[in-house]
């Protein structure tokens, strides 16, 4: 997005989701959809009438074989007589979906976009998704976590970071997720030693390091300056927002701390005048699906300096109650439909600036940063929302 | 340049929303029903929501198994999967008491048999499970006019059948495709029948890459140097992978084994291979490793180590 002079300011006014659970088998993939979409609206107090256009983002065709979610949900989602379009960018899907929408705001190309992301993880088959047996190749040998895993431990290499730093991240966002009644993972006897004691799948990353298989939707409504003056609870204001990609595998990529990551944080930080971010975000809720892209996030966006991502995660600072909380929500380690993953945290940023995240809620929080990756961390999808209305 | 298909099928589930699973119980019990709209006009097949208003739909009707063509197109050879083997018409019927029409096949001998206007009734297929092939086809009927003034009459959706709804079906999806790998990456796999790996340099960057693309990522221009790399590498990072994966592919190598990345020497990015031949605990980065072939396979089976030591974290930094 740019920020030449006159682009319209963008509100955050409506969020929905679904509560997350492993498998929805009492409905359709539309009936799901629309769930978070009439939360969304509700939120809003706005009807279909309200709705401008509508951009939805899902996860890879092959993880779910829904292909043209476009055409399928237009009924669902009140689209009939609006534009509707679908964006892809793997599993940064709902950062970048967010982002789109927003640009048509900021564009003033609509009023009110509704915007949304899902996946129904338990009709899917990300694995599967993930192995197809393209000729002449040799099968992929590990699947998800066996192509992250390598990266954890180049990290750990590089940072000197202790092992149990991992546990740690797992340990806090379990029981953050026990704060938010739509979070998938509800594990109320959770402790650090039965993380430490989960077995080791892809060593060195445990079982309870990783990210569940989840069924959810997620929705917002954004709108302009007019639309925030109607709406019936405090907006969360856009202040940055920026997307970048780059190639799987090149020679030179940077797996622990992507260039593209580093470029979208500080293109973000620009927007919205942040120098510090350190001090001057009050809350981040960023894509970790396996407990060690905690600190190595911290690090890529800028939040500490190289190899030293962990001692934030060691001292406590990434706590609910610390002075930088990340993943207040549980984050993906508690809740994981992939196609939708990367809107909910987007709109967890929201709902901290909006003051309406409940028990997760970081007292005072007035600037929060929403992130998303996806692919072979390859794309990066992020958002900074304000309570107040940008300046300037 | 090399070719081969390739097959991409998976069999999705999908669980269907209350009026889906009436409707596909419904064919199962040799009954169509469909779903009356907020203005009142009635779907066959039904949708959840409303098209016009967006409203949420669940006034259920059922409606008669005789109808009329509003349009066919003559299919003259089927293919894999659709609903009758030899010619016929698709057809869009508008059963008695619907507004809208369906979509499926017309067992008539030849395109002349069919217009529109035709008069069809639905023949059940013998063996029916909650989908839409329990509608075998349409045929022609002659007894039924059209104009009897038949209507939608409400149905609740339920039916006393022991097996209970129809919840969920199973979408088998299928795509065929003729892949090629295109001239760089067929040159790569070549070569390695020879048991050489054999990668391209690029003309700015000189970055050398394994497997060749034909182009540079970064540079974003053509590669044809040829440069031969390896056979020697370093283990630049790795897992210990202790869960099976469950693509057939690889599920004859027993876990745990060693996943690694492997700089092959001269290369400027690192391959992803499987290390045997030590214990998997004593795999370590910097380890120095040689591919092992077997007789038949395109790829080494594995990497084994040299017995020289270990690289200097230095050398290999930039390739993990």
């Amino acid at each position: 997005m740019s920020d030449a002079p006159g682009k319209e300011p963008v509100a955050v006014v409506g969020i929905g989701q679904t509560k997350h659970v492993a498998a929805r088998r009492d409905v359709s993939i539309a009936g799901l959809v629309r769930e978070a979409a009439l939360g969304a609206l509700a939120d809003a107090e706005l009807t279909w009438a309200g709705v401008d256009a509508v951009v939805i983002g899902k996860a890879p065709d092959f993880f779910e074989g829904v292909m043209m979610p476009e055409l399928y949900l237009a009924d669902a989602l009140g689209a009939v007589g609006k534009p509707m379009l679908r964006v892809h960018t793997a599993g940064s899907v709902g950062g970048s979906t967010a982002l789109v929408a927003a640009s048509l705001v900021a564009g003033r190309v609509h009023g009110t976009v509704l915007t949304l992301a899902f996946e129904k993880q338990s009709e899917s088959n990300a694995m599967w998704g993930l192995s197809l047996p393209v000729p002449f190749q040799q099968p992929l040998l590990a699947g998800a976590g066996g192509f992250f895993a390598p990266h954890v431990r180049a990290y750990m290499r590089r940072s000197g970071a202790p092992e149990a730093i991992g546990s740690l991240v797992a340990y806090k966002d379990r029981r953050n997720a026990l704060k938010n009644p739509c979070a998938h993972l509800h594990e109320h006897d959770i402790t650090l030693e039965k993380v430490q004691a989960s077995p080791m799948l892809w060593d060195p990353i445990r079982y309870s390091e990783t990210c569940p298989s989840s069924d959810g939707a997620c929705a917002m409504v954004l709108t302009d300056r007019a639309g925030a003056a109607r709406a019936p609870r405090p907006p969360a204001w856009l202040h940055g927002g920026a997307m970048r990609s780059e190639p799987t595998m090149f020679a030179g990529k940077d797996f622990v701390s992507p260039r593209a990551g580093k470029d979208c944080a500080a293109d973000v930080y620009r927007q919205a005048g942040i120098a510090d971010p350190r001090r001057e975000i009050d809350a981040v809720e960023m894509y970790v699906p396996f407990s060690w892209y905690e600190p190595m996030w911290l690090e890529n966006l800028g939040f500490a300096a190289e190899g030293e991502g962990w001692q934030l995660t060691e001292s406590g600072v990434t706590e609910l109650d610390g002075d930088l909380p990340v993943n207040m929500s549980g984050g993906v380690l508690s809740t994981n439909p992939i196609g939708a993953s990367g809107m909910i945290r987007f709109a967890e940023a929201a709902l901290q600036v909006r003051g309406q995240a409940g028990a997760h809620q970081v007292p005072g929080a007035r600037k929060a940063l929403g992130h998303a990756y996806g692919g072979g961390s390859q794309f990066f999808a992020m958002w900074l929302v304000g309570a107040e209305p940008p300046t300037g | 340049m090399l070719r081969a298909p390739l097959v991409v099928e998976f069999p999705f589930t999908r669980s269907l929303g209350p009026v889906q699973s009436a409707f596909l119980t419904g064919l199962r019990e040799r009954t169509v029903l469909g779903v009356r709209t907020t203005d009142g006009k009635v779907l066959v097949p039904p949708v959840e929501y409303d098209p016009a208003t967006a409203d949420e739909l669940r006034d259920l009707v059922e409606v008669a198994p005789t109808g009329t063509v509003t349009t066919w197109a003559w299919n003259p050879g089927p293919r894999r999967g659709q609903p009758l083997t030899k010619p016929f018409a698709w057809v869009l019927v508008r059963l008695d008491g619907a507004d809208t029409a369906l979509l499926h096949a017309l067992d008539v001998p030849g395109p002349d048999a069919v217009r529109t206007g035709t008069r069809v009734r639905i023949r059940w297929a013998a063996t029916r499970t909650g989908a839409i092939t329990d509608i075998a086809c349409f045929e022609r009927d002659q007894s039924s006019s059209g104009v009897t003034g038949r209507h939608a009459r409400p149905h609740s959706g339920r039916f006393a059948a022991q097996e209970g709804p129809v919840t969920g079906i199973v979408a088998q999806a299928r795509l065929d495709y003729t892949y090629s790998p295109g001239r760089a990456q067929s040159q790569y796999i070549r070569a390695l029948a020879g048991h050489r790996t054999v990668g391209e340099r690029c003309p700015d960057c000189r970055k050398v890459y394994v497997p060749p693309r034909g182009a540079c990522p970064t540079c974003g221009v053509a590669t044809t140097e040829q440069v031969e790399v390896g056979p020697r590498g370093t283990v630049t990072t790795f897992c210990i992978v202790n869960i099976k994966a469950r693509n057939a592919g690889n599920a004859a190598i027993d876990v745990p084994y060693v996943y690694a990345h492997i700089a092959l020497d001269s290369a400027d990015l690192a391959l992803h291979a499987r290390i045997a031949g030590i214990p998997y605990d004593q795999v370590r980065m910097g380890l120095r490793v040689e591919p092992v072939w077997s007789d038949d396979a395109r790829f080494p089976d594995h990497y084994r180590p040299t017995g020289e030591p270990d690289a200097d974290y230095d050398t290999y930094k930039e390739l993990l």
